[in-house]
């Protein structure tokens, strides 16, 4: 018995470090491709660019399409980098030794994906006041746009790593990754443009922010056992 | 053991491509008499003989293949994640190719529910398409399906296609009631005050005869074209084997 709690706990040490060794070392990469890590900030300070040339620079028309337009873009640029969460690793071989290591692949998958959230969803959601600003979004739905974001990116990361994992082994999955992982980002960008329009409207904007909760938490649990499964074959 | 091993029998026997394309042999001629009989006679009972409605006229009679394409096109997705699931679990191949046939049979349906909603609703609301809660739903099935079609054809090797495909089936299935529920949570939120779809649901039995066999005969057609799919995949996958060869020579010679 004591044996086993030991056992136990040494292996939660060892899930724990992994995790931490893999949000650091994943960090650390995107560090140091900083052109690769900025490219989605970019893309979706330059799409914003687009909606007022396209649509009408109008303060009144555009604080209306303001929160769908935001999560949109955010929605995105997150495609965008998503599937740079195992294409390197796989390259390089370093997928292959994490799949023939001796532990769970489980908990390093789900440091990969918090580590791509910190690099992409994190300053996304940092930068979208400044987009809404721009957007003229009424100011009560700044804190909502922000919640909703953070929350919602992380979702994005997860499902996503779900869709890189799928087709890493493909070399042209780029094109093949947005058609398998729109459809699961349907909900998701449901309750986050609701929360903020709610927000927008003086509503109560909690409601769908829990709904968007609930879901990262799913996520949380089961998009890296179905990563982990899917890494597993495309390795053989 | 040996108890043990008769009682599996039947179950592994399953698991074997030769054993499924000859017993699904015996069984087309039965299935293809089922679903020319059923069809016909839903064909006929719903599209001549039920009575017209008393506000859409004619046109309500798409009903009998909207509804049923609508059914089947749900359960096939979960028919699909079942063998998929099945196969990645027990490794059958067997399975692998069942769900493979699954996903055009079903793509093809989903399809057919909104191209038949989009010409039913034009004479009944004014117009082929609305941001409604259930056609939403649909659209998203649809492009779910089409996300397992791409992925299955996109490996070279036959065995990552289906394993990937089985666990994006998988993935779907699981985000099929978060996205209907999100979805009808959606159109509540957005609902447009011009027409109702879920209204005048109660249908009179002279109507709901012909649908009832309709249905069925769509079900037959179902595991008709699954049959046919399969049996066309098998030959292709085997086509190494002995007995596959065996059956191309026998075949050409008469």
């Amino acid at each position: 018995m004591i044996l086993k709690k030991i056992v136990f706990n040494v292996n939660g040490v060892a899930a724990v470090r992994g995790f931490s060794d893999y949000v650091k070392r994943d960090l650390q990469l995107a560090y140091r491709s900083l052109g690769d890590t900025v490219a989605p900030l970019i893309f979706f300070t330059m799409v914003c660019t687009l909606v007022p040339l396209g649509l009408s620079p109008d303060t009144q028309r555009l604080s209306e399409v303001a929160p769908s337009m935001l999560w949109i873009m955010a929605l995105l640029s997150t495609l965008l980098s998503i599937e740079r969460i195992f294409i390197h690793d796989y390259e390089d071989g370093s997928l292959e030794q994490l799949l023939i290591a001796p532990q769970l692949i489980e908990i390093p998958i789900l440091g990969k994906i918090v580590a791509h959230w910190l690099v992409t969803g994190l300053p996304l959601t940092l930068m979208s006041p400044l987009l809404g600003l721009m957007l003229s979004l009424p100011g009560s739905a700044y804190p909502a746009l922000l919640l909703s974001l953070a929350i919602g990116t992380a979702y994005l990361s997860a499902v996503g790593a779900v869709g890189a994992s799928l087709t890493v082994s493909l070399g042209r999955g780029g094109l093949l990754l947005p058609l398998l992982v729109v459809p699961l980002y349907m909900p998701i960008i449901i309750f986050g443009t609701a929360t903020v329009t709610f927000a927008v409207d003086a509503m109560q904007w909690l409601g769908p922010l829990a709904a968007m909760g609930a879901m990262l938490c799913a996520a949380i649990a089961l998009c890296p056992l179905a990563a982990a499964a899917a890494l597993r074959f495309s390795s053989i | 053991m040996a108890m043990g091993s008769t009682k599996w029998q039947w179950f592994y026997r399953l698991g074997s491509p030769r054993w499924f394309y000859e017993i699904s042999g015996r069984w087309l001629p039965w299935l293809v008499c089922a679903t020319i009989i059923l069809l016909g006679v839903g064909l006929f009972w719903g599209l001549a003989l039920a009575p017209p409605d008393a506000r859409q006229g004619h046109s309500f009679r798409i009903i009998y293949l909207h509804v049923p394409a609508s059914l089947l096109a749900l359960a096939g997705y979960y028919i699909m994640a079942v063998t998929g699931a099945v196969g990645l679990i027990w490794r059958i191949k067997m399975s692998f190719m069942l769900m493979k046939s699954a996903a055009p049979i079903g793509a093809a349906l989903t399809f057919m529910a909104l191209f038949t909603g989009a010409v039913w609703g034009k004479p009944s609301w004014g117009t082929y398409w609305v941001w409604d809660a259930r056609i939403t739903s649909m659209l998203i099935l649809l492009f779910l399906y089409l996300g397992v079609l791409a992925l299955q054809r996109a490996f070279t090797s036959v065995e990552a296609g289906y394993r990937a495909s089985a666990i994006l089936a998988l993935v779907g299935t699981v985000n099929i009631p978060i996205i209907y529920k999100s979805v009808d949570w959606w159109h509540t939120l957005h609902q447009p005050a011009t027409l109702k779809l879920t209204s005048a649901s109660s249908i009179h039995t002279d109507m709901l005869e012909p649908l009832v066999v309709m249905v069925c005969g769509f079900y037959v057609f179902y595991v008709l074209a699954l049959c046919l799919f399969t049996r066309s995949e098998i030959v292709q996958q085997e086509s190494a084997t002995a007995w596959v060869k065996a059956l191309a020579t026998s075949e050409s010679r008469t």
